[in-house]
């Protein structure tokens, strides 16, 4: 894992570097420099914890990118390679994002949003995980827990979880540790870019074991390949 | 194999009767002393105790008591206690027309509304007009019409205005699923007893006559993302509405219980901003509610010679059918100070009742509906 983690920090320094010096690219190669991490297909890579991008709808698209370059997406500390402690931390994961956002011009963002919000929602491969945890996990997802008052996601996030543009991502089909990592941060406080803090009032109601189960349900939604990031 | 069975039930039955036989000398003295609000336990005749009186609030003709604490919480049946039978099957349509209306029930729809979207949960959320609390409140006498409301003429109302749409016959297939889901919702609650959460939350008027502008500030800083700019709503990809419109034409008409200023603000301070529920001010409610409910909508089915004559029949409501904000606002103050009389007589006579009540009073069979 760790031996990954440098290979793919590499890998984005040389993007950065390669997106800069190309200069106003055209979207393909803009497109080019993203694949590597979230794959052709935008399908992204689950082992890395690459999420996938198809189908983001582009305004959410483009502010991601704009948050990820401010530091709005996190309120974490930028962590480094060589960083002893700590490797699994968001702060660790959103800094990939912003080395490279920092490297990408307004038109390249703009064209990287048009080519991933175009790609189909990769399609279904079953992953194994334990059917109670599945189905508490749907439970959650489609009826909420009112006495909590958690809402069901797909009240926000449509049914199924496709998502509702322009501000609301899909979330079915997304790699189940990327989910987690994302619904962890915003109940500790560290992803704070959610409009008018929607997503962090459900969030801060869901216990660790709600977060595994949610994610892991979404993640059979269309499911995508394992091979996304190659 | 009967006999043993039997035999058991009796002599658990007796156990139950000699061990409350055993224990009343030693409850008696405290017994008579006990605070109205926790009722006695009432004997009855199968020999065990009745331990609480069901979720029920001693209130009034149609005035929910916000303050008053509960004495049980009523849980309607989770779904997957619905029977798989026959009679299973029309609660589940019943679930369905109630959740998707647009899809089960398209042909008595006139908007693009689903029962659910004003009922939350599916009709189950407390103070969002639950349907199990609804349901046993009806038959119930109405003055305003001279008529005996039923459930089923309540619904119909909805269709009507809520819904801006026609009524499915009593008979219909339609009718008779969402009356099945109704009655199973309230599997086990007491009728003819107002629970608490029944209806929409009553918002103490604010202390600042409601404001058109300040209602918009409300509107764009906290419902805009979700019901949009013109409040027209947001569908999803697959063209139905994932966010519903509050005004224009895909919304309830002016006859709806939810063109009421009050009505409305009861559920947004309950409801809105969805998922970050009870975050408004009492005062931004009101202001939201009123800017809201200016807005173009269907007209009134009743509309009948001129909209003045419309809204004296129909609207001595607080909305702004054929009103200004300004005339709006001083029926608010006249209807306050109303309001504080009528607590004062309560109190005074609820004072009177106290040392004789015990058992929670029966509903008075006035009709709890403020609209259609
Ligand atoms: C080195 C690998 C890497 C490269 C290259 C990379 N990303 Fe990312 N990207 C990530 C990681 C890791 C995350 C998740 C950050 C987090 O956990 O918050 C991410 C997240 C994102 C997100 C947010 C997704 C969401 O659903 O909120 C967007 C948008 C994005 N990347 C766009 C791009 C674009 C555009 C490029 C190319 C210019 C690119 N990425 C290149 C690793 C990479
Ligand atoms: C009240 C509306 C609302 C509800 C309910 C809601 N979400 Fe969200 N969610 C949002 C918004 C808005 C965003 C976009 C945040 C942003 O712009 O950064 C979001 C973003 C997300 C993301 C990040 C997606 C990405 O690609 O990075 C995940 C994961 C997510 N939600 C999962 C959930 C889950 C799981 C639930 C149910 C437990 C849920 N949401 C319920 C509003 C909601
Ligand atoms: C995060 C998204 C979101 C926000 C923000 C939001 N709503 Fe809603 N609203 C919903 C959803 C979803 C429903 C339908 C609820 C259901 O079906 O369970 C709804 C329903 C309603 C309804 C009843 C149905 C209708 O269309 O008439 C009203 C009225 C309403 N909202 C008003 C408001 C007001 C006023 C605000 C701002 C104070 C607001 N909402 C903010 C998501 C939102
Ligand atoms: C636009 C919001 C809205 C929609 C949509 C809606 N209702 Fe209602 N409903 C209300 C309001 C407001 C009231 C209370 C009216 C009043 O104050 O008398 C109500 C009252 C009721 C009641 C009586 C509740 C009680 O406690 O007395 C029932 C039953 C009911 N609705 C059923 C339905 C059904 C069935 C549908 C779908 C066909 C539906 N409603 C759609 C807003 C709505």
């Amino acid at each position: 894992m760790r031996a990954v983690s440098i290979y793919v920090w590499a890998v984005a320094m040389t993007i950065g570097a390669s997106t800069t010096v190309a200069g106003p690219a055209t979207g393909d190669v803009a497109a080019a420099a993203c694949t590597s991490c979230h794959g052709k297909d935008g399908a992204g890579n689950a082992e890395a914890g690459f999420p996938a991008l198809a189908q983001l709808p582009h305004k959410y698209f483009i502010k991601q990118i704009a948050d990820f370059k401010s530091g709005a997406r996190t309120r974490t500390r930028d962590l480094h390679v060589g960083d002893s402690e700590a490797s699994e931390g968001y702060g660790y994961y959103v800094s990939f994002m912003k080395s490279v956002a920092k490297a990408l011009s307004a038109e390249d963002a703009e064209a990287a949003a048009r080519y991933f919000e175009g790609l189909e929602r990769p399609t279904l491969v079953p992953v194994a995980a334990d059917p109670a945890v599945i189905a508490r996990g749907k439970q959650l997802a489609v009826n909420g827990d009112w006495d909590r008052e958690i809402p069901p996601c797909f009240k926000c996030h449509a049914v199924d979880g496709r998502g509702v543009a322009p501000s609301f991502p899909p979330i079915s089909g997304q790699h189940a540790a990327y989910t987690e990592r994302q619904l962890q941060a915003w109940k500790t406080g560290s992803r704070t870019n959610d409009p008018q803090k929607l997503m962090k009032a459900t969030a801060e109601k869901l216990t660790d074991d709600e977060i595994r189960s949610v994610a892991a349900y979404l993640a059979t939604l269309g499911t995508q390949s394992q091979g996304g990031g190659k | 194999m009967k006999k043993p069975v039997q035999y058991l039930f009796y002599m658990l039955a007796l156990g139950v009767i000699t061990t409350s036989c055993a224990k009343q000398p030693a409850t008696r003295t405290t017994a008579d002393t006990l605070p109205v609000t926790a009722p006695a336990p009432t004997q009855d005749t199968s020999g065990s105790a009745r331990t609480a009186a069901p979720a029920a609030s001693v209130a009034g003709r149609g005035e929910a008591d916000s303050k008053k604490p509960a004495t049980a919480k009523f849980v309607p049946p989770s779904e997957s206690a619905i029977p798989k039978n026959e009679f299973g099957e029309s609660v589940l349509l019943g679930k369905k027309i109630f959740m998707n209306t647009q899809q089960y029930a398209k042909r008595y729809v006139g908007n693009g509304l689903n029962c659910a979207n004003c009922h939350l949960d599916n009709g189950r959320k407390t103070d969002s007009a639950p349907i199990w609390a609804a349901y046993v409140l009806y038959p119930a006498y109405r003055a305003k019409t001279g008529q005996i409301d039923t459930i089923q003429s309540r619904i119909q109302g909805c269709f009507m205005y809520s819904m801006n749409g026609t009524a499915p016959a009593f008979d219909s297939k339609e009718m008779t699923a969402l009356v099945t889901y109704h009655y199973w919702l309230a599997s086990g609650a007491p009728t003819r007893v107002k629970m608490t959460g029944q209806g929409f939350l009553q918002l103490p008027k604010p202390a600042k006559s409601p404001d058109l502008a300040r209602g918009e500030d409300v509107f764009k800083n906290n419902c805009v993302i979700c019901h949009g700019a013109n409040g027209e709503g947001t569908k999803a990809a697959s063209g139905e509405y994932a966010f519903p419109p509050l005004w224009g034409k895909d919304s309830f008409n002016w006859g709806a219980g939810m063109h009421r200023i009050d009505t409305a603000a009861g559920f947004i301070k309950v409801n809105m901003p969805y998922g970050r529920f009870g975050t408004l001010s009492d005062q931004e409610a009101w202001d939201v509610a009123l800017f809201m409910n200016s807005h173009e909508r269907p007209g009134d089915p009743r509309f009948k010679d001129s909209l003045e004559a419309t809204r004296d029949k129909n609207h001595d409501e607080n909305c702004l059918y054929g009103r200004t904000p300004g005339q709006l606002a001083a029926l608010l103050e006249k209807k306050a100070a109303k309001k504080a009389e009528a607590d004062k007589a309560k109190a005074r006579e609820s004072d009177d009742k106290a040392s004789k009540e015990r058992t929670t009073p029966l509903w008075d069979g006035y009709s709890p509906a403020t609209a259609h």
